[in-house]
């Protein structure tokens, strides 16, 4: 594209009423009637920003250069606003709006700067078209990116939630693992787990595998990993609930359990880790 | 040149490593505890590496040696305070330093080394 | 994929390597990556820093920050122009070790990264390690 002067003179010489009617159209279509998530001056005061922005790249050196300093600044502010409009919970349509409801203020000032000159015009509008699309497909793609990273966030949250580690005695922690174990989880929850003997000072871990319906190669080593780390900080693991069965898959994987102490339920657990803690139990 | 301070707690070597280490500080350590262990005729020595953010392969080695030598000259070791960032970063390195006696921080550490000492 | 950024350090000396390590605790910590993905990288580093220096004789270690979408990364690039390794496929089997570690330091650091990558011949070493967030 090359703005021409016209476009740079339909920003500076209609700035004022570019911004009137661009922000007119933009709250009434915030304010029909749904929750209202951001205020009118906020709204004008963004608006005022980015026609500022828009008006230094076209009026610049190089209005064509997407590596400009001007160019980055705009790119800079859309991706910014489209951010914070995605962790407050616009839709990406409501987003996009921003942009694309600029067209038609900046059409209107671009016929009367273009006089009777059809061409001109046609061309212009043209111009401005693939400039504001790709403005509107910045924004859109940011606010993309930005919903990903808030799902994948509560996602996180939730795994860790889901596999809380317990306080069984002092000095004894126990992770009771439930359903089925795939890598991604076994490696929060693993970290977690280690982090909390740290936090605690407890010096035995009981990881509690009986309500894990079975265990593959990846899992039985993400185990052995957990396991000989807790040895490196200077605490004990005991994994609990091994049934007949996941000692087979785990014999047969070829999986070197040497070292690591495993009793067949929690409660044999819990004795052995008392025994070792220096407690005592009694009828 | 910087070295690791040694300190001299009854008949245990203290030596707290707070700063991060370039091979020839480790060596330096590895020197400075075996002659000290042989100079006191300390019967226990204790690494602190609760301050230490990692811990590669060269390091866990020279950790690893220096349980080594003071086995030999009569002083059993232990590495105490790993952090748990650095311990899931050294087994999946493949490191897993067998031989050496952990402990989760310098007052348990002493409290298994007079328990070892007094079965010994 | 984007690059934002990118550096270097020289690996030089046993200071230099301590200085590259905390150039790339400083680089993934601001990457925003989760303290064992940062420890990991700085660890992957550390070894590889260490072979640039003691078997090639000394190179640079060069830096770029990545993104991907969503994602962020941090890409680490050790060259140097020393004698190269003999047999790669040897040393990048998992166990081996050239008894001073050189086998370790390869096959470890390639565990702790996302995306693993070396091209070697007699004149000079080049290792590629990226970690996304």
């Amino acid at each position: 594209m090359a703005p021409s002067a016209t476009m740079a003179n339909s920003l500076q010489k209609h700035h004022k009423q570019l911004l009137s009617e661009w922000v007119k159209h933009l709250q009434s279509e915030v304010a029909d009637g749904r929750k209202v998530r951001i205020s009118p001056q906020e709204l004008s005061t963004q608006a005022d920003e980015f026609l500022q922005l828009l008006t230094d790249v076209v009026t610049g050196a190089n209005p064509d250069d997407r590596r400009s300093a001007q160019f980055k600044a705009l790119q800079g502010f859309l991706e910014n606003m489209s951010r914070s409009r995605a962790q407050q919970g616009f839709t990406s349509a409501e987003t996009a709006t921003f942009i694309f409801s600029f067209k038609q203020p900046l059409f209107a000032a671009l016929r009367v700067e273009a006089g009777n000159d059809a061409n001109l015009l046609a061309n212009e509008i043209w111009n401005a078209t693939r400039l504001l699309d790709e403005l509107g497909l910045i924004t859109v793609s940011t606010y993309q990116h930005a919903r990903e990273e808030i799902i994948s966030r509560q996602q996180q949250e939730m795994l860790e939630l889901s596999t809380p580690v317990v306080k069984l005695w002092e000095g004894i922690l126990a992770l009771p693992m439930i359903g089925t174990l795939d890598s991604a989880r076994t490696q929060v929850v693993m970290e977690s787990l280690l982090q909390k003997i740290v936090e605690t000072g407890s010096q035995i871990a009981i990881i509690d595998i009986t309500g894990v319906p079975t265990v593959d190669t990846l899992v039985a080593q993400h185990l052995l990993k957990t396991v000989t780390a807790i040895r490196l900080m200077g605490a004990d693991c005991i994994i609990s609930g091994v049934r007949p069965q996941i000692a087979q898959t785990i014999v047969h994987l070829g999986v070197d359990l040497a070292g690591v102490t495993t009793k067949a339920n929690l409660a044999d657990a819990l004795a052995l880790a008392l025994k070792r803690t220096g407690n005592t139990l009694s009828r | 040149m910087e070295r690791i301070p040694i300190l001299r707690i009854g008949e245990f070597l203290l030596a707290t490593i707070q700063v991060d280490m370039h091979d020839q500080l480790a060596l330096q350590l590895q020197d400075d505890l075996t002659k000290a262990i042989q100079r006191h005729g300390a019967k226990g020595v204790l690494i602190d590496i609760s301050a230490l953010e990692m811990v590669d392969s060269f390091i866990g080695r020279t950790i690893s040696d220096i349980s080594n030598m003071g086995r030999i000259l009569g002083a059993r070791t232990v590495l105490v305070g790993m952090q748990p960032a650095v311990a899931i970063t050294l087994v999946e390195l493949g490191l897993s330093l067998p031989g050496v006696a952990t402990a989760l921080d310098v007052d348990r550490g002493m409290t298994m080394l007079r328990a070892v000492l007094a079965d010994d | 994929m984007d690059q934002i950024a990118a550096g270097e350090e020289p690996l030089r000396s046993q200071h230099d390597i301590v200085m590259a390590r905390q150039a790339v605790r400083r680089l993934t910590r601001e990457l925003s990556f989760s303290l064992v993905d940062q420890t990991k990288m700085v660890t992957a580093a550390s070894e590889l820093a260490r072979n640039t220096l003691i078997y090639g004789g000394g190179g640079n270690m060069y830096w770029y920050t990545l993104r991907n979408g969503a994602k962020q990364g941090l890409r680490l690039v050790f060259s140097d122009q020393g004698p190269g390794i003999p047999d790669l496929e040897l040393a990048l089997t998992d166990g081996w070790t050239s008894g001073t570690g050189l086998g370790l330091g390869l096959t470890g650091a390639r565990r702790l990264v996302n995306e693993f990558d070396i091209e070697t011949s007699p004149a000079g070493t080049r290792v590629t390690i990226v970690r996304w967030s």
